[in-house]
């Protein structure tokens, strides 16, 4: 029992120490964005945060960098997940080029890929459509080092070739057999994958801003440039609507298993 | 019925790189019987039974199945059920979904309420109606196992395909599982093969047992004539105990240990070779002017196994009813010989 207590005392400071590390810099970032500088000097008030709506291309670019990221998304769910199953079942030897082809975005610095894939996308801007939402494709590449490692450890740590046999054998078809049953199994790497991934894509700024694109990081430190309270209130902002995201989902999943067991 | 087999299976090859998993293997299943392929690990019993499966390409070989050549059919066409060694349910399904997926598919689509009285009869039958609803990670190995079987019978296969489905389970999980997989194949009539590497398993439930070496059949027979009758050194050896004892064959006999027995077919034909005697075969009786002594002595229960080290000194093993081995204990004087039952004997080299 005493040493339930130490155990325990020990695992509240850990859990203080962390959260104070990481909660400092919000609670930082608060404090910037009610400040009010110059005349009054020590008042303090919500200004910064009112006027966000007002932003010009704020709302616009919001929209934009989520509908990327839903593309992206998809593009995860449709393509990578099912090339990254048919990889691991199918074609063994593939998997360690297949890997490091994924890890090359990592490898490369962004700058190096914007100055290759630049003329690229100046060729989609004047030919097809001048909209931002074609970065998901340069982005669907940027995140394949950590999506691909997500899904990759989630395929390793199943048996899907058994699973796969089974399906096949009560006669599932090849699609099937991998949306059916492989990915529902995968389902919280593919969940942490993707998550990785929208982060990566909402958070994204040297690509776009260097390709003109009016994304929600550079309209960020576009405002920023004019008025650094709104611009800090905006990131923070942000931020916690993507931390609320992530912490939704995992609860929605857990609170799942727990009705399953009650279930019975 | 015709009179041809259910399942033939032609001349089976396949190789993997410099391994010849199959080497021209050659099986025949009649409707409702239970076959079980025995052999040791890296025989080619998994690669025959996926290749029935249409899991596993071959390099050559003719599969039939209930008069329809199957050899190139796609899995998902067959309607083979299979089970596999272990973890094979899916994690995300209910144990009542697994045994009903089968039925959701094109291949035996069936409607909702026809389901659900299969896999109710289903469940019933493996036991398990309490936990329709458990998640397979709130199963135990054993009780994944009967789903795992209650889902591969539930599309009614035309041949139920087991791979050594109780090997990851324990002693006494094991021969209960095994025991009521035999009950329900026979309930079904379900024409089983079974693959094991345990020889106890493969004779306690198979109608005929076939004996697997090196990719190819090396003898297929009723589980106490593999056992009483082996056709060659191999299914002697692997088979239940044997001892090796030499003794020289003339005339269709063998004389070993002051008894003459008859050799079995397969056996040397004449001069010095090495008989594989059972150890229930030897008859062991106290005697002071005896031939041997006991050298260690176990008890098993019902019977009684003793070490026994002939005056040449090679060491042989008897099993016999605890009731006849009353006082032999280690070091006491017998004499050894053998019960009239016929022996393989095998080539000195
Ligand atoms: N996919 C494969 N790739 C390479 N070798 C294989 C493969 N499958 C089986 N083998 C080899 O073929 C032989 C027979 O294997 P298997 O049929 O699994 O034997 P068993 O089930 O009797 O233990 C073994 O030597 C094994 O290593
Ligand atoms: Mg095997």
């Amino acid at each position: 029992m005493k040493k339930s207590i130490g155990v325990r005392i020990w695992r509240i400071s850990i859990i203080a120490v962390v959260s104070f590390y990481l909660l400092m810099p919000l609670y930082a970032m608060f404090d910037f964005s009610t400040k009010q500088f110059g005349l009054g000097g020590k008042s303090r008030n919500l200004d910064s945060w009112r006027i966000i709506p007002s932003q010009p291309d704020l709302a616009i670019a919001i929209t934009r960098s989520l509908l990327t990221a839903l593309i992206v998304m998809a593009l995860i769910l449709f393509l990578i997940v099912p090339t990254a199953i048919w990889v691991h079942l199918k074609l063994p030897l593939l998997r360690r080029p297949f890997e490091l082809l994924c890890l090359l975005p990592l490898a490369i610095p962004a700058i190096v890929i914007v100055v290759g894939i630049a003329p690229l996308y100046r060729w989609i801007s004047i030919n097809l459509t001048e909209s931002p939402i074609t970065l998901s494709g340069v982005y669907s590449m940027l995140i394949l080092p950590y999506t691909y490692r997500s899904l990759s450890a989630a395929l390793d740590a199943v048996d899907i070739h058994t699973l796969a046999e089974a399906a096949r054998t009560l006669g599932a078809s090849i699609g099937r057999v991998i949306f059916g049953i492989i990915m529902p199994t995968i389902k919280t790497g593919i969940i942490n994958g993707s998550f990785i991934a929208i982060a990566l894509v909402l958070g994204e700024y040297t690509i776009s801003n260097i390709l003109n694109y009016k994304t929600f990081q550079v309209v960020i430190a576009q405002i920023g440039r004019a008025n650094g309270n709104v611009a800090v209130a905006v990131s923070l902002a942000s931020l916690l609507f993507v931390l609320f995201l992530l912490l939704l989902i995992p609860n929605k999943k857990r609170l799942g298993t727990v009705l399953d067991v009650d279930v019975k | 019925m015709s009179s041809s087999p259910y399942v033939q299976l032609n001349n089976l090859a396949k190789h993997f790189g410099k391994v010849k998993a199959l080497d021209g293997l050659s099986l025949d299943i009649a409707e409702g019987e239970l076959v079980a392929l025995l052999g040791p690990s890296g025989c080619g019993k998994t690669t025959a039974l996926r290749a029935l499966a249409g899991l596993q390409e071959l390099d050559r070989g003719l599969m039939i199945v209930d008069g329809k050549d199957v050899t190139f059919q796609n899995a998902n066409k067959r309607g083979m059920g299979m089970v596999f060694q272990a973890y094979s349910l899916f994690p995300h399904m209910t144990a009542r979904d697994n045994v009903e997926y089968g039925l959701k598919l094109k291949a035996h689509r069936t409607s909702r309420d026809k389901r659900k009285a299969r896999s109710n009869e289903l469940l019933e039958l493996v036991g398990l109606s309490t936990h329709a609803n458990h998640y397979p990670h709130q199963l135990s190995g054993g009780q994944q196992q009967r789903i795992a079987l209650a889902r591969a019978l539930a599309i009614s296969p035309k041949v139920l395909l087991l791979d050594e489905p109780l090997s990851a389970l324990d002693a006494k999980v094991r021969t209960q599982l095994r025991e009521e997989i035999r009950r329900i194949q026979l309930e079904l009539g379900t024409t089983t093969l079974f693959v094991t590497h345990d020889q106890e398993e493969a004779l306690g439930i198979a109608d005929r047992v076939g004996v697997m070496r090196n990719g190819q059949l090396e003898q297929i027979a009723a589980p106490d004539e593999l056992y009483d009758r082996p056709g060659t050194a191999f299914v002697a050896e692997f088979v239940g105990l044997t001892n090796p004892i030499s003794g020289v064959v003339s005339k269709g006999a063998i004389e070993l240990l002051d008894s003459t027995v008859k050799v079995l077919k397969g056996s040397i034909t004449i001069g010095q070779g090495i008989a594989l005697v059972r150890p229930e075969n030897i008859e062991v009786v106290a005697s002071q002017s005896g031939n041997a002594t006991v050298f260690s002595a176990s008890f098993l229960g019902a019977s009684c196994r003793l070490s026994i080290t002939l005056n040449d000194g090679t060491r042989v093993t008897a099993q016999l009813p605890s009731s006849d081995a009353v006082g032999l204990s280690a070091g006491a004087p017998v004499k050894v010989s053998l019960l009239d039952r016929p022996v393989f004997v095998k080539p000195i080299i």
